[in-house]
């Protein structure tokens, strides 16, 4: 059960946002710049970045959700997200994403085990400032996400198929739409989101 | 914020919603929530300016001091220890919070959005702390330069643009 009186029906993140839609607002925002703006990374590997941090704080929700948005952005892949989260050195995606996905997890431990070495890593493996910049702010952000939906005992729901549907609305109408009223679901249990 | 001012507006945006408009918590026991957060992170740059803040709305920088250590001993509210104690759990995990801690906050007087809102704001300086550390960012020298923000921030909330370089 959550924390405080959320709306009953929205999983995750969005049963606070829609408690307080006054600071959904800029939430929202700064993920659809961070995650959907152009850029010189694409959306999926964005997404892998969000979903390595949401992993590494253990939030059930975040990553299921990132992780499905990710699988979606690359050709339904749900294999290669799954190995990322756990073993991303082994993983078949680029050297510079591997480089930025470890500035990202050491930002989810604390902004200061960022070390010289991880940005020499990542600008020797063709990352550049903005791409830095966008890995050490996504993970920020994702910081703030997870111990939001966790800090107040979210809802969300078991069934697979929920994310991969709300995947696909995300990567096509963005996540400023997302505070939309939206079908209620069905499934799910309560306080699954712990 | 400057290299990237498209990201800085939102997130001034939820500071200045979280921190600056009115709220039945006071402003200066927000910024105590994003002191004590800072600190419990060790970011020695927000812990500074907002603890900065705080003991310009409190009238007490001894009692900012240490709100930020140790608030069960400081001559704080019962229901302000309540929700300090809630963002120093949502700090280290937002799956700390336990249903005590959510009860005892109630106990003390606290409302449901006083409860939202610590979260938030507790979850939005983990942000801010890693954000500021994870590029290690340069601190200031000079204790004026936030003395001198105090009074801005005061007048003017969060929405304005990012302050210039200091040079002194």
């Amino acid at each position: 059960m959550p924390h405080i009186a959320l709306p009953e029906g929205l999983p995750g993140i969005r049963g606070p946002m829609a408690f307080r839609p006054e600071t959904a607002t800029p939430l929202n925002e700064i993920v659809d710049i961070l995650l959907r703006g152009p850029h010189s990374l694409t959306p999926g590997e964005r997404e892998l970045i969000a979903t390595v941090v949401s992993a590494e704080n253990d939030c059930r929700y975040c990553q299921t959700i990132h992780g499905a948005i990710a699988a979606h952005h690359l050709d339904g892949n749900e294999a290669l997200v799954r190995l990322v989260k756990v073993d991303r050195e082994h993983a078949p995606i680029s050297d510079k994403l591997k480089a930025l996905l470890t500035i990202a997890a050491h930002t989810a431990r604390s902004g200061r085990d960022v070390t010289t070495d991880d940005i020499a890593a990542a600008r020797a493996a063709g990352a550049t400032d903005l791409e830095i910049h966008d890995a050490v702010l996504i993970a920020a952000v994702f910081c703030m996400c997870n111990r939001y939906v966790d800090g107040l005992a979210t809802w969300m729901p078991d069934d697979p198929d929920f994310y991969r549907t709300r995947a696909k609305m995300i990567a096509e109408h963005g996540y400023t739409a997302s505070t939309v009223a939206q079908p209620r679901v069905a499934t799910g249990t309560q306080g699954a989101g712990r | 914020m400057a290299f990237r001012p498209e990201t800085a507006k939102p997130i001034n945006e939820l500071a200045n919603i979280l921190l600056f408009e009115p709220n039945s918590l006071s402003r200066g026991e927000r910024e105590l929530i994003a002191t004590h957060v800072s600190c419990a992170n060790e970011c020695l740059f927000c812990q500074t300016i907002h603890g900065a803040y705080a003991a310009h709305f409190l009238g007490d920088e001894a009692l900012v001091l240490q709100a930020k250590v140790d608030p069960e001993a400081a001559n704080l509210s019962p229901k302000l220890k309540a929700l300090l104690n809630i963002a120093g759990k949502v700090a280290r995990s937002g799956r700390d919070v336990t249903a005590d801690d959510i009860a005892r906050a109630r106990a003390e007087g606290s409302t449901d959005i006083e409860i939202h809102d610590t979260v938030l704001i507790a979850a939005l300086f983990c942000l801010c702390n890693r954000y500021v550390d994870g590029l290690a960012t340069e601190m200031p020298e000079s204790l004026d330069y936030f003395r001198e923000r105090v009074p801005v921030m005061a007048a003017q909330g969060y929405q304005m643009p990012p302050a210039p370089a200091v040079t002194s």
